[in-house]
């Protein structure tokens, strides 16, 4: 037990550190790097609350694809990020007002799950379960099956998704030379090949 | 719970071990090795010359359309799994579901083609 | 084969929407034209579909879903909005050079969401609905990707909107925390259960809130309406101006009558602050507006905020008094919106207030619609607006919140006067450049229906008003 207390905050420290430098880094790539650490250590934060599944998506969707689409992002504009950080300390007062008004409403909400009298509110389970074939499994036990509507709205998000990405960057460029291999197949020889009979000694 | 952290013990050991031995190259060489810098070693060098631009080269746009084309499809493959999983249990009704969902992004799938978004020039 | 039937309009929705982009893909040139039209009969199929709703209660999909008479009504108002912003938009968007058949789709998508919206009973079903809604809403701000000003109407709602989202996903978890569930009934069970309310479920109550908030525009969380509104092209604004707002509306109504009535009294005070300021910046901003688009974005901040008092009486009669609100502000929106896409000239669409100068004599019919919609809005009667304010009103006397009603009154008044002034410019000022590109057949239809039916409501109001306190009825 005392290793698994040490284990969770060694990886919420780490989180929490990473989180600040993507901030606070003067190199955006260099950012989109502690993303991904903070990403990596919040998989394995879900990983001691026992949620697998959760923790292998982060690391297969958020580590694989999304930073390196920020990645990607970062790369492709033409900003100079020193200039844009020039007035970046100004703003801090009012943020960290807003993270601590944040933490004050935190803290009264544990303050009255943890202290208050309230115990005839049944409160979602804080503990986490641990089910018979794994927590994928029991993921998918329900979810195309209770939660059938849910699902298929998110497949109709990501076509969303997948048009809005589309229609907004993808520009068709005229006048492109690509190989049609059906074309190509079906010349017929008598189109393109001249055969010439040539006497020997005059050339063409 | 106890049990299954356990399993992942030997990922946290591994972790350990190469987080070690990463920081044990880095500050073995700062200690070991001969360190003698002067102006001329430290300066920057591309073939000769003070280098003329920022060495951040800007991407094409095009980069970011596949990247989040691989987004979307990587989700639909996450979906994929606890379905693959579970399917002896959620019968004819989960596996229909699947098909619908993937019905779905085959629809986006057909557009995106047909679109020449695939195509790279 | 219930759980089919009772989530027709979604099904004929999303099998639609598929249907017609493969249409557009395989369609080649004509691919605009045809998905356009198209598009526009699936949504009144829809609407057919949306008639055939049980209007008592049925959850399906293992509760994640709701259609009652609530839900029917506001999804029959959602498609007809819809439906008009389309109309509206094709000749526009031809003229434009935006006559991309993605337009038309990505409509149907949202208007999808929006129908997920209004019917949805389970915290998840909420918000896939919102996000359905607000991805495709994003990416029609942003569909004329080569100006400058639509690209960042685009980005800021996208930025603000996952911002809200971000909120409302906060509040979702705290208050599955505190509740221990996500469906409404279990919701408002947990809360019934204690005696005094518990911190978490409130400040949970109080995120939700402001994310919904965020939805429907109201104010302190308008931020975003007049950029966007002013940026998109300008059929995007006049879709956005009418469905969403009912959609995020009839959910807001929906959360708080479903879900949390056990905590009436924490919610009414937000209600009634979100009200009285929507209506002070709709009003006071809008004074000093130059450009039409902006004026009716403060000016439906203004509305949301009239809506919103009705619902500070929480009950029936008030439900059913922003049921009536609603389906008026929708209709003379669209009217408006119609008369803003007419005003074109040979070098382009005009924008300006001080364009409409002199319109009474240059082209005296679009002016007179134009009257009617302006003097609707500000609520004169006896127009349809007027009757829209009085229900709304009456319904905050009878719950005893006078000061708003007075408050309400006040606003009123000061937003009559921005109306007027446009009145007023039209009819008694010296005419500029004509409108000399004659508006669309569909526009004029649209324009001058919507106009009789602002007139005709006084005639016959009981129409409109059985079958939405009816569909208020079904939340009680």
């Amino acid at each position: 037990m005392i290793l698994h207390a040490l284990t969770f905050y060694l990886f919420a420290a780490i989180a929490v550190a990473a989180g600040f430098m993507v901030i606070s880094s003067r190199n955006p790539v260099h950012s989109v790097l502690y993303l991904i650490l903070a990403f990596f250590t919040s998989a394995a934060l879900f990983v001691l609350m026992a949620a697998e599944f959760l923790a292998m998506i982060m690391l297969i969707v958020y580590i694989g694809a999304v930073a390196v689409l920020f990645l990607f992002v970062v790369m492709m504009l033409d900003i100079n990020f020193v200039e844009l950080r020039k007035g970046f300390l100004q703003y801090l007062p009012i943020g960290a007002l807003i993270g601590v008004i944040l933490a004050i409403e935190l803290i009264f909400i544990v303050g009255t799950w943890t202290f208050g009298g309230d115990t005839t509110l049944v409160a979602a389970t804080a503990q986490p379960m641990v089910i018979e074939g794994g927590n994928t499994e029991a993921i998918g036990r329900v979810l195309y099956t209770d939660y059938v509507y849910a699902f298929q709205a998110a497949g109709i998000i990501l076509l969303v998704a997948m048009i809005g990405a589309i229609v907004l960057t993808h520009r068709s460029r005229p006048g492109v030379k690509k190989q049609n291999i059906t074309e190509q197949v079906h010349r017929s020889p008598t189109e393109a090949v001249e055969l010439r009979d040539i006497p020997p000694g005059q050339g063409i | 719970m106890e049990e299954l952290l356990l399993e992942y013990l030997p990922i946290l050991i591994f972790l350990g071990v190469a987080i070690v031995l990463a920081v044990l190259f880095v500050v073995g060489a700062l200690l070991v090795a001969k360190q003698n810098p002067d102006s001329e070693k430290l300066s920057p060098y591309e073939c000769g010359f003070e280098p003329f631009e920022d060495t951040r080269g800007q991407f094409d746009v095009r980069f970011y359309l596949v990247a989040i084309l691989f987004i979307i499809f990587d989700l639909e493959v996450a979906f994929l799994f606890p379905w693959a999983v579970s399917l002896g249990t959620i019968g004819l009704f989960g596996f229909w579901s699947m098909v619908v969902f993937l019905g779905v992004l085959t629809v986006g799938f057909i557009y995106e083609w047909k679109k020449g978004a695939l195509e790279w020039e | 084969m219930e759980s089919l039937a009772s989530a027709i309009v979604e099904l004929i929705l999303a099998v639609g929407a598929m249907a017609l982009l493969m249409v557009g893909v395989f369609s080649g040139s004509s691919a605009f034209k045809t998905v356009s039209l198209l598009s526009i009969g699936v949504l009144v199929i829809a609407i057919l579909g949306a008639a055939t709703l049980p209007t008592s209660t049925v959850v399906t999909y293992g509760g994640l879903f709701v259609v009652d008479g609530f839900a029917a009504f506001n999804k029959i108002l959602i498609l007809l909005g819809s439906a008009l912003a389309l109309v509206m938009s094709i000749d526009y968007l031809r003229k434009e050079n935006l006559a991309r058949f993605e337009f038309a789709i990505l409509v149907l998508l949202a208007t999808l969401g929006m129908t997920m919206m209004v019917s949805a009973n389970n915290l998840i079903a909420l918000y896939l609905g919102i996000e359905l809604q607000s991805l495709a809403l994003y990416v029609l701000a942003a569909i004329n990707r080569d100006s400058s000003k639509a690209t960042e109407a685009g980005l800021k709602y996208f930025v603000l909107g996952a911002l809200s989202s971000g909120m409302l996903l906060y509040g979702s978890s705290l208050i599955y925390g505190f509740s221990g569930s996500l469906e409404f009934s279990d919701i408002m069970a947990a809360a019934a259960a204690s005696d005094d309310t518990s911190f978490g479920l409130l400040f949970g109550l109080v995120f939700l809130l402001a994310g919904l908030a965020f939805k429907i525009s109201a104010a302190p969380f308008h931020m975003w309406t007049p950029d966007v509104y002013e940026g998109a092209p300008t059929p995007v604004t006049a879709f956005f101006a009418g469905a969403p707002k009912v959609a995020a509306m009839a959910l807001l109504i929906r959360v708080l009558f479903d879900a949390i009535p056990g905590l009436m009294n924490d919610w009414q005070q937000i209600i009634i602050f979100l009200a009285m300021a929507s209506m002070a910046v709709g009003a006071f901003f809008a004074l000093v507006q130059t450009n039409i688009k902006r004026l009716m974005a403060f000016s439906s901040i203004s509305h949301v905020g009239f809506a919103l008092i009705g619902l500070s009486s929480a009950d029936q009669a008030g439900v059913g008094s922003v049921l009536i609100y609603l389906s008026i502000y929708l209709v003379m929106n669209i009217g408006t919106f119609a008369l803003i896409l007419s005003m074109r000239r040979k070098e382009g669409m005009a924008e300006d207030i001080s364009d409409l100068a002199g319109l009474g004599r240059t082209r005296p019919a679009m002016a007179l619609y134009l009257a009617v919609f302006l003097f609707s809005l500000a609520g004169i009667p006896p127009l349809a607006g007027f009757f829209g304010k009085f229900f709304v009103l009456m319904q905050a006397i009878n719950a005893g919140h006078i000061t708003l009603a007075i408050f309400g009154v006040i606003m009123s008044v000061i937003g009559a006067f921005y109306y007027l002034r446009i009145f007023k410019i039209m009819y008694f000022d010296a005419p500029v450049a004509e409108f000399d590109v004659g508006p669309s057949r569909a526009l004029n239809i649209v324009s001058s229906a919507t106009a009789v039916l602002v007139v005709a409501y006084a005639l016959w109001p009981t129409l409109l008003n059985n079958a939405a306190m009816a569909a208020a009825g079904t939340l009680f």
